[in-house]
């Protein structure tokens, strides 16, 4: 290799400084309405802000989100990982079809889950409902990055172990566990802030949390600083909770320093105990996507309430919310994603400090409630940016300061598959660092620019309370149909708009799989999620 | 390049979906109305003037707050409330332009605004729903302060954070002054279960899951509609003796003082006080709320208006529910 190549080798590896600045000008971005929002909260004064705050409401309010946080976090994590572990690793009959009915539910959102049961049974509100609902709407975000793990991982420790005289339990225990340590927390992590900031599905199920006490502030009286305060301890909350992975996996990686030929683990055989394993399966898959699909086809066959219809159902209003969920989707996965690049090329390519800190920015949106970041960019709208006022645009730019972490894991591992040799290559025959990037790269990180794009576009089809709040005067989207009607109990209503939401959020899903080739899901190809994280999922 | 191609494809979709999402239209209303009510209103003001409008719905004390911070900015020609202090507080704010004489004319002075900034355009009675079951035997209250005590413990259903529950607040605090007022929502704290919303608390008091509930009349007539008289299993009953709990609310509209459209404004204004509008509201099935024109008669599943016992208050006293939310937060309701 001659001195010049060397030396542009080297060149590539330092870090632009205009990438920096992209990748710090997004994080900012993010920042911006949870600044505000920080900003307003300060400016409350000290003594109501302290009158707001220390009221027995508060406190009853914290010790429910809490509860929810730890309870559906800990289901989350034993489910999905359970799932991951039968599929992957046990001969189960039909191992293919369960791991795509473990990753489905993505495809649907609690609010429209919760929105089923609350229809079947009343008696499924309060805490039990909403753990329930969110245990089977967020376990995908365990077993995703998981079963990646599983998949990938060598086999020859575990069979040392067997060898050595484990019985198969504590081989898992003390031989897989630890190596799963990594994907499981940051599973649990997402599943955390996802818990942290849901709204729709508390509130069909009367469920009181921060997140529904921060929507009935802002309803109740004429100012919204009271919400902001309350915002305020949500985002310290988010805050703890990021801190808190970050002890409990300390710098814990688990790589394997050879490249050898990679082999599947062998399956265990289950004997009689694969009826109770398939049960469980088969339970979840009914809980998860059974429930609400069917309890929405059972709606749509019943004579609709037209009495108590906000909108007659008709192929029109259909067609028009139809566009407007996949307009605003399409625009802001494509926003979302763009935003998403400069970041995680410098996570990818030049990890360190600072790339870290900007991507743990970024994750605390996920944390925050959208009605925060919707209320905050109502304000900062009227203030100072009146064109961009009630503008599809402003909405859009919303989506994606919501959705950036999700589109920002798959972005990054995306970039981490594509190999950075190949990127020095093209250096080195001559094309400048943005030719590379758009002719090299880019072409070969597709497949994981497109699973973030779709994972944006099913969180926003799905997203409720940002669109409640900003959306376009007159402008209707499947989701806020399905609210408005479902607030005035009239399922049969709501169960057109929900159908087709669903059906465009599986569809969106089945992309998603494709997209991350179906190795993702279904054999060892590749290995999409990066070990440490996986996509968020959020309404 | 199929990179490239995604991209552009994604952008342009986007793009073209998103200019099909806006619609020509002349009137812009920010509603805090039933997004049913208006729709059924709307078309048919759509159908006989050929002004299109466009809709904002949302609770009426957030969209009153947005109308306050979007100030002078506001896209807004005119607000329908849920509630007449949602109006008032905006006519304080001077925020509202006069109304014409023969806008306020038809309906009786003492549903619309003082100043004439905003007309009274339908009704709702607040009534308590009770459990055919649950309540089977209980003496109902004489009062709806009666509530507040320890016999109604974990009987009672309330929604303090609708919009519909802090003009109850403003009237109690109207008649009975501040003190009293919060001694008695501490006695509902300690005794209600809290629902989102009046539908919240019609359907659980209907499935028996609490005895007692309080509510607009209204929300009984559309559960009854969606269930079916089968499904009912509850029933209204009206406090008398002008007692604060037999409050009439009223739902009202007025103009923007920044309307960029304030002829179809008046339109509009006109249209809703007009035969044609009230007959709707009172024949549709879908709203079952009172039509404030004298001379049009409810729907025959509700009480008459004119048997309707509500307590000595005018709009001016009722006020503009700004002190309803601070008082909900000292009890710990909010």
């Amino acid at each position: 290799m001659n001195a010049a190549v060397l030396r542009l080798a080297a060149g590539a590896r330092r870090r632009p400084l205009s990438l920096t600045a992209c990748a710090a000008l997004v994080a900012a971005l993010v920042l911006l309405p949870l600044g505000f929002t920080l900003w307003q909260a300060i400016s409350y004064g000290g003594g109501d802000a302290a009158e707001l705050l220390f009221r027995p409401i508060v406190a009853r309010l914290a010790g429910n989100t809490a509860l929810i946080v730890l309870a559906s976090t800990a289901s989350c994590a034993v489910a999905g990982t359970a799932s991951a572990w039968l599929v992957e690793r046990t001969r189960l009959p039909g191992h293919k079809l369960w791991a795509l009915l473990c990753v489905a539910p993505l495809a649907i959102p609690p609010f429209i889950t919760s929105f089923a049961w609350v229809s079947i049974s009343p008696d499924l509100q309060g805490f039990w409902g909403a753990w329930l609902v969110l245990t089977t709407a967020y376990t995908p975000l365990v077993y995703l990055p998981v079963s990646a793990v599983l998949r990938n991982m060598d086999p020859a420790l575990e069979e040392t172990a067997r060898a050595l005289g484990l019985s198969p339990w504590s081989c898992f225990l003390r031989v897989t566990l630890p190596q799963l340590k990594p994907a499981l927390l940051g599973g649990m992590l997402l599943v955390a802030l996802s818990t942290l900031s849901e709204f729709g599905a508390f509130m069909l199920l009367h469920f009181h949390t921060f997140t529904t006490e921060i929507y009935a502030e802002y309803r109740a009286s004429f100012d919204s600083a009271g919400a902001s305060l309350l915002a305020s301890v949500l985002m310290a909350a988010g805050v703890l909770i990021l801190l808190a992975e970050l002890r409990v996996r300390g710098q814990s990686r688990y790589q394997r320093l050879d490249r050898g030929a990679r082999r599947a683990a062998g399956r265990l055989a289950l004997g009689w105990k694969r009826w109770p394993a398939l049960a469980w399966l088969l339970l979840q898959a009914s809980a998860t996507l059974l429930a609400p699909i069917a309890t929405i086809l059972y709606w749509t066959l019943q004579p609709g309430a037209d009495a108590v219809t906000p909108a007659e159902v008709s192929p029109q209003l259909l067609l028009s919310a139809t566009a407007s969920s996949l307009g605003l989707g399409l625009s802001a996965a494509a926003l979302t994603t763009l935003l998403a690049l400069p970041l995680g090329y410098l996570l990818a390519r030049h990890p360190g400090r600072l790339a870290h800190l900007l991507e743990r920015v970024v994750y605390l949106a996920q944390g925050v409630p959208g009605i925060v970041i919707a209320l905050a960019l109502v304000n900062l709208a009227i203030q100072w940016l009146k064109p961009l006022y009630q503008s599809a645009a402003m909405l859009a730019l919303a989506y994606a300061i919501m959705f950036l972490p999700l589109a920002l894991v798959s972005v990054r591992s995306a970039l981490l598959q594509a190999e950075s040799r190949l990127e020095e290559l093209a250096r080195s025959l001559g094309l400048n660092w943005w030719q590379s990037l758009w002719r090299v790269v880019l072409p070969l990180a597709a497949p994981g620019l497109g699973a973030a794009a779709s994972l944006v576009f099913v969180s926003v089809i799905t997203e409720l309370t940002a669109t409640l709040l900003l959306a376009p005067i007159g402008t209707e989207t499947l989701a806020t149909q399905v609210w408005a009607d479902t607030a005035a109990l009239a399922f049969a209503a709501a169960a057109p708009y929900a159908a087709i939401l669903i059906a465009l959020s599986l569809s969106a899903t089945w992309l998603l799989m494709s997209c991350l080739g179906r190795g993702a899901v279904l054999d060892g190809q590749a290995q999409p999620w990066n070990q440490q994280e996986d996509p968020p999922c959020r309404n | 390049m199929k990179t490239k191609k995604l991209i552009a494809a994604l952008l342009a979709g986007g793009l073209l979906a998103a200019s099909q999402l806006s619609l020509a239209a002349s009137l812009v209303l920010y509603n805090a109305q039933h997004p049913q009510t208006i729709k059924l209103l709307t078309d048919d003001f759509e159908k006989m003037s050929g002004i299109g409008v466009k809709i904002r719905s949302g609770e009426g004390p957030e969209l009153s707050a947005q109308l306050l911070a979007e100030g002078k900015a506001s896209p807004a020609d005119v607000y329908f409330a849920s509630n007449s202090p949602e109006l008032m507080l905006l006519e304080g704010k001077q925020m509202l332009a006069k109304l014409p004489a023969a806008t306020l004319s038809p309906i009786p002075a003492r549903y619309s605004s003082p100043q004439g900034e905003w007309v009274g355009v339908m009704a709702r009675e607040n009534v308590l729903v009770f459990n055919n079951k649950l309540a089977a035997g209980a003496q109902m209250p004489a009062s709806l302060l009666d509530l507040a005590r320890p016999q109604w413990k974990g009987k009672l259903a309330i929604a303090p954070s609708d919009g519909d529950f802090l003009p109850l607040v403003s009237a109690v605090r109207a008649l009975k002054g501040e003190p009293a007022t919060l001694a008695w929502l501490k006695g509902l704290r300690d005794n209600a279960q809290t629902f989102d919303d009046n539908e919240g608390v019609v359907a659980a008091v209907n499935r028996g899951g609490v005895a007692v509930g309080v509510i607009n009349n209204y929300y009984w007539t559309r559960l009854q509609v969606e269930l079916g008289s089968k499904g009912m299993h509850s029933q209204l009953y009206h406090f008398g003796n002008a007692d604060v709990g037999a409050l009439i609310n009223v739902s009202g509209a007025g103009i923007l003082k920044t309307a960029h459209n304030a002829d179809a404004a008046h339109k509009f204004l006109a249209y809703l006080v007009s035969p044609r509008a009230q007959q709707l509201i009172a024949k549709s099935n879908i709203t079952f709320e009172y039509p404030l024109l004298p001379s049009v008669a409810p729907a025959p599943q509700l009480k008459p208006f004119n048997q309707l016992n509500p307590p000595p208050l005018d709009m001016q006293k009722l006020g503009d529910d700004s002190q309803s939310a601070k008082l909900l937060r000292q009890a710990g309701l909010l």
